[in-house]
């Protein structure tokens, strides 16, 4: 331990003797550390989504994709894609895949926290763990799985549901399948926003829960005048990143429904388009490009107003 | 707080409810085929055929998973950790820049990643490799290890960097013999992390690697079973039982790496 004291002690004289080439020094070590993550942002960041800007101003088709020579056509492909028939219809279907999607997750994973914070029951540990298996497993296995339990004639929800004398349902069906992913998203979900959540609420005073119920308020009263209220800044920041994650989401509503029918957001559409499957059967690499830069300054803008809301919390 | 007894049984239930869907994946996994149709809520008709076809047919795919899974760790913190240390500890120019273009990063789509890359691996020949396919994994744990690491070695006590330099070692040194093993925690979460991605990586597999033949990941082994004419459940859902293994080992082996990982990049840095 002295020696340790010494050693703090003493930088101050020999550190004021050796500033000038020590700092010089240091500024080339730091710039050394950071380049590889530089270099690499540049490469494997940077260069593609320039790539993918560059692919959606000219146009390519499978020929001048392999063999170069794809004319530039300047914003011609977006006008394109945003006068597409189904546009406007694939914009909508998003909005209610992302809404309800934030909604429910929300809203479970909130009453899931508080439920599991309030504690006072043995198991409620081991099984907040639990409830993280789903975060972590491969969204291909629950796809699948969800897709197996959906099928309209041999599929648990259907028998389920029969018990109580109700007709099957066509879940994966062009008109049912948006309703569909978005319980299978939903389901996704709630670990996130429980974990998120819950450390949220332990992030609350106890004092002002123990000060509440002496003045006598009702645990309905605390949750509305001091959970709530208390829980504003990472309920924010829950359903702004719920929000980025959901724009983007591709892959189990790909593995559910290959993005047909009302299942089809913008993600999918542009996904189906780049490897020609799906809603679109031929590869249209530019406009899935055109599709997914307008996907990705969406996904900014409320990227943004995330970066403003963290840095609000942080003051 | 007073113990409430009926928060028991209320809480199983309800997580019963919520893994209920991984439930049913084993349990179709155990079923002979010619019952699984019949939705039965034990594997009544009980066999392990399913396995030995995943045994038969998977295992190059589980290999190639590894191998990825591996390389990404290896890639991504051969990137982030140096980088972390120079954000947390040294003046880097452009830091803020840096750390906002780290943000952003984390927010593009993968479809947006995915065709610009497959259009620069097509004219570098990095597509169908596994090398390409490892490289586009990292880009989703990148970021994140940064943020992680940077926070967590930012909060390393000065005076145990400062007593390595008065003791004359070079930054690098200081970085290995010092830095490396205290951020021990947050290094072990974000390897865990990155190769719980890569393990799980979907988009890229089935964009920049579609006729990557046995070298493709095990989620494309699913995904065969996906496009089959006559969709065979019980094979599919055996390699599904196998394919979340990783998850679950690491659930119970690093749970508080798990917890610490989910939170790290929402709230705290």
């Amino acid at each position: 331990m002295t020696t340790l004291t010494t050693r703090t002690a003493a930088p101050t004289t020999q550190e004021r003797a050796t500033s000038k080439p020590r700092r010089h020094g240091a500024r080339w070590a730091a710039v050394a550390f950071v380049a590889p993550l530089v270099i690499y942002l540049l490469l494997f960041y940077a260069y593609p989504l320039a790539q993918n800007l560059s692919m959606s101003l000219h146009r390519f088709d499978r020929g001048t994709f392999i063999n170069g020579g794809a004319p530039f056509v300047g914003t011609e492909i977006y006008q394109d894609v945003v006068e597409h028939p189904r546009f406007w219809t694939i914009v909508r279907q998003t909005t209610v895949f992302t809404a309800a999607s934030l909604v429910f997750q929300y809203l479970i994973g909130l009453a899931l926290a508080v439920f599991f914070h309030r504690g006072g029951f043995r198991l409620a540990a081991p099984l907040r763990a639990m409830f993280l298996v789903p975060w972590l497993l491969p969204i291909i296995v629950s796809g699948t799985t969800w897709q197996w339990m959906m099928n309209p004639d041999d599929g648990i929800l259907n028998s389920f549901i029969g018990l109580f004398g109700a007709d099957p349902v066509w879940w994966l069906s062009a008109d049912n399948a948006l309703m569909s992913v978005a319980i299978a998203n939903i389901w996704l979900g709630i670990p996130f926003n429980l974990v998120i959540l819950y450390s949220g609420l332990q992030g609350i005073p106890k004092e002002l829960y123990e000060a509440a119920s002496m003045d006598g308020a009702t645990p309905w009263q605390q949750f509305w005048r001091i959970t709530l209220p208390m829980l504003r800044p990472v309920s924010l920041i829950t359903l702004l990143l719920g929000l980025v994650y959901t724009l983007k989401v591709v892959d189990i509503i790909w593995i559910m429904t290959l993005g047909t029918g009302t299942s089809q957001t913008l993600a999918t559409w542009a996904y189906g388009m780049s490897v020609g499957k799906g809603a679109s059967a031929i590869i249209r690499y530019s406009e899935a490009s055109a599709v997914g830069t307008i996907l990705l300054l969406a996904a900014l803008a409320f990227g943004l107003i995330y970066i403003a809301a963290q840095r609000k919390q942080e003051d | 707080m007073a113990r409430t007894w009926w928060k028991n049984p209320v809480a199983v239930v309800v997580t019963a409810l919520m893994l209920f869907p991984l439930y049913w994946m084993l349990n179709v996994s155990f079923t002979r085929r010619e019952s699984i149709r019949g939705g039965d809520l034990l594997p009544v008709d009980f066999t392990l055929d399913h396995y030995a076809v995943v045994l038969r047919d998977q295992l190059p795919y589980l290999g190639t998973s590894l191998v990825i899974g591996a390389g990404t760790v290896v890639l991504t913190l051969a990137i982030a950790a140096p980088a972390s240390f120079a954000l947390a500890r040294m003046a880097v120019p452009g830091r803020r820049v840096l750390g906002f273009a780290l943000i952003v990063a984390q927010m593009v789509p993968a479809v947006v990643m995915s065709l610009g890359l497959y259009s620069i691996y097509n004219t570098v020949g990095l597509l169908d490799t596994l090398p390409g396919l490892i490289l586009a994994d990292s880009t989703i744990a990148v970021p994140f290890a940064v943020l992680l690491l940077t926070a967590f070695m930012s909060g390393i006590p000065r005076e145990l960097l400062q007593a390595a330099q008065i003791d004359g070692a070079s930054h690098w040194r200081t970085f290995r013999s010092i830095v490396l093993p205290v951020s021990r925690n947050a290094i072990i979460t974000s390897a865990l992390f990155a190769f719980l991605w890569a393990w799980s990586d979907f988009i890229f597999a089935s964009t920049l690697n579609r006729e990557g033949g046995l070298l493709r990941p095990i989620t494309m082994g699913i995904y065969n079973y996906i496009g089959a004419q006559n969709q065979e459940w019980g094979p599919m859902m055996a390699t599904a039982v196998v394919a979340s293994i990783p998850a679950a080992v690491l659930l119970v082996v690093a749970q508080k790496y798990v917890a610490a990982g989910v939170t790290a990049g929402a709230v705290k840095n």
